[in-house]
C-alpha cells in the first residue's frame, strides 16, 4: 500500500502566526510570550497584541528561550543577553564559513 | 533495556543534597547545552543529563529510583521489578510529555506512567515539534522524505505509552534551513473528539560536500590556475542544477567573488550562488615545472609582500 503524503505549510520569514498559534505551538502563556516582545526578543509583525504575526525564527527562538530559562534558572534579561551573544557568534562563524574557514566546533577552556 | 545510573550521569554521590544536584546539573548544562554548546555530542550528551536531572530533582521520583537499590550497574540489563511504583504517582515534571517521550527505554519504563490529566473531557491535542534533515538537493527539486517519530499516546486503560510513528511528509521546492513545515492534526491527538495538535518540522539542511548555504544563498569556492586567473578565462563551474561555464575576468585573485545570479535556492527572486575564487599553485615536482617557475622568479617583477614594506 501506498504511504498517505502529507504536505505541510510552509512557515518562514512571513510573518503567519497568529498569537493564539504561537502560544499554543512554544507552548506558553501570552504573558510570558508578551513579556519577550517588550525586551525585544521576538518581534512580531503588527502593533496590537490582537494583530501580532510571528515568522518561524520566532517560534524558534521563544523555545529555546524557554529551554534556557528551564535549564539555567536564567531572567528574561538573562536570556536576552545569552541570545544576544549567540547570534553574535553564529554571525561571526558564518563570516568565517563564508570565505571558506572552518571553526573548530569545540569550545575553548 | 540497561539500567541508568542517574547519579554517576550527574557526578554526585547517592547522598547529594537537592543543591548539590542542582550544582551538578548546572555545570554540565553550561557544557553540553545544545542552545549554548557546538561541542559535537552535545545533544545526546544533555539529553542524558537532563533525563538524569528530571529524576533527581522531584522528590517522588527520586525516591522511587532510589528504592532500586544500589545493587544495579550502568548498562546492566534491567527489567523494574513487579511492584514498581507501588505508592507512587509521578506527576509530569520540567518537561512535557513530547519532550520526555526523547528520553531513554529505562526512565519511560520507570516514570512513563505520568498522572494523567485529570479527564477534562474535550480538549485539543498539544503541538509537537521535531527536527528533520535533508539534503540541499531537496530546495532545487522538492522530495517526499519519511520521518519517524516517538510520540506519547494514551492506550486502552489511559496510560501513557510511547508510540513509534512513521510520517511520509512532502518536502516543498524553495524550502530553506530554518524554516517550518506545519503538519495540521498531527501533533498530539485531541481528547473527547477534539482536533490533534499540530506538527512542527523544523527543517535543516545536511552538510553539503561543496556549496555552504545562508538563507537562499550558496557559495562555492572555485578553484583556478595562476594563468586563469591572471589572463581571465571561461571555466566550468557545477551548480546545483547542472554544470555552467563562467567568465573569469583577467587579473582574479583567491578570496574574490562572483556572483551567479539566481543559481540559488528556488524563491521569488531566487537566491543567488557565488563563487569565491582560489588560485591554486601547480605543483613544482618536475624538472619541467621547477623550470617554468625559475623562468616567472626570472621574468616577472613581483614582490608579494610589497604592501608589508619588506
Amino acid at each position: 500500500m501506498e504511504p498517505d503524503i502529507l504536505t505541510g505549510s510552509v512557515i518562514g520569514d512571513e510573518a503567519v502566526l497568529s498569537l493564539e498559534d504561537f502560544a499554543r505551538a512554544c507552548p506558553a502563556e501570552v504573558s510570558w510570550i508578551a513579556e519577550l516582545v517588550e525586551v525585544d526578543v521576538l518581534t512580531p509583525y503588527g502593533t496590537e497584541q490582537s494583530s501580532w504575526r510571528f515568522r518561524a525564527a520566532d517560534l524558534l527562538c521563544a523555545r529555546r528561550v524557554a529551554r534556557l530559562q528551564r535549564d539555567f534558572g536564567a531572567s528574561t534579561e538573562a536570556v536576552a543577553v545569552m541570545l544576544d551573544l549567540l547570534a553574535e557568534i553564529e554571525r561571526l562563524r558564518a563570516c568565517l564559513k563564508r570565505v571558506g574557514l572552518e571553526v573548530d566546533d569545540g569550545p575553548r577552556r | 533495556m540497561e539500567f541508568k545510573d542517574y547519579y554517576k550521569i550527574l557526578g554526585v554521590e547517592r547522598t547529594a543534597t537537592a543543591e548539590e544536584i542542582k550544582r551538578a546539573y548546572r555545570t554540565l548544562a553550561r557544557k553540553y547545552h545544545p542552545d549554548v554548546s557546538k561541542e559535537s555530542g552535545a545533544e545526546a550528551r544533555f539529553k542524558e543529563i537532563g533525563e538524569a536531572y528530571e529524576v533527581l530533582q522531584d522528590p517522588e521520583k527520586r525516591a522511587a529510583y532510589d528504592q532500586l537499590g544500589t545493587r544495579w550497574r550502568a548498562g546492566q540489563d534491567f527489567t523494574p521489578p513487579p511492584d514498581w511504583g507501588a505508592g507512587f504517582e509521578f506527576t509530569p515534571g520540567r518537561f512535557s510529555t513530547a519532550e520526555a517521550a526523547d528520553f531513554s527505554d529505562f526512565f519511560s519504563s520507570l516514570f512513563g506512567n505520568f498522572a494523567r490529566h485529570a479527564e477534562t473531557g474535550k480538549e485539543r491535542g498539544e503541538d509537537h515539534h521535531a527536527k528533520i534533515v535533508i539534503p540541499l538537493d531537496d530546495a532545487f527539486h522538492g522530495a517526499t522524505r519519511a520521518i519517524t517519530l516517538r510520540a506519547p499516546q494514551l492506550d486502552a486503560q489511559g496510560r501513557v505509552v510511547l508510540r513509534e510513528r512513521t510520517l511520509h511528509v512532502r518536502i516543498p521546492k524553495g524550502i530553506r534551513d530554518g524554516q517550518l513545515i506545519r503538519l495540521s492534526g498531527q501533533g498530539a491527538p485531541g481528547t473527547g473528539g477534539a482536533p490533534g495538535g499540530d506538527l512542527y518540522l523544523e527543517v535543516h539542511f545536511d552538510t553539503h560536500a561543496l556549496y555552504r548555504v545562508e538563507g537562499h544563498d550558496l557559495s562555492l569556492t572555485l578553484p583556478l590556475a595562476p594563468w586563469e586567473g591572471a589572463l581571465g578565462a571561461t571555466v566550468k563551474a557545477p551548480t546545483p542544477t547542472g554544470v555552467v561555464e563562467v567568465k573569469i575576468p583577467p587579473g582574479s585573485q583567491s578570496g574574490q567573488k562572483l556572483r551567479l545570479k539566481g543559481r540559488g535556492i528556488p524563491d521569488k527572486p531566487p537566491g543567488d550562488l557565488y563563487l569565491i575564487l582560489e588560485v591554486v599553485l601547480p605543483t613544482a615536482d618536475t624538472e619541467r615545472e621547477k623550470e617554468l617557475y625559475r623562468a616567472m622568479a626570472r621574468d616577472l617583477a613581483f614582490n608579494p609582500r610589497q604592501a608589508l614594506g619588506v
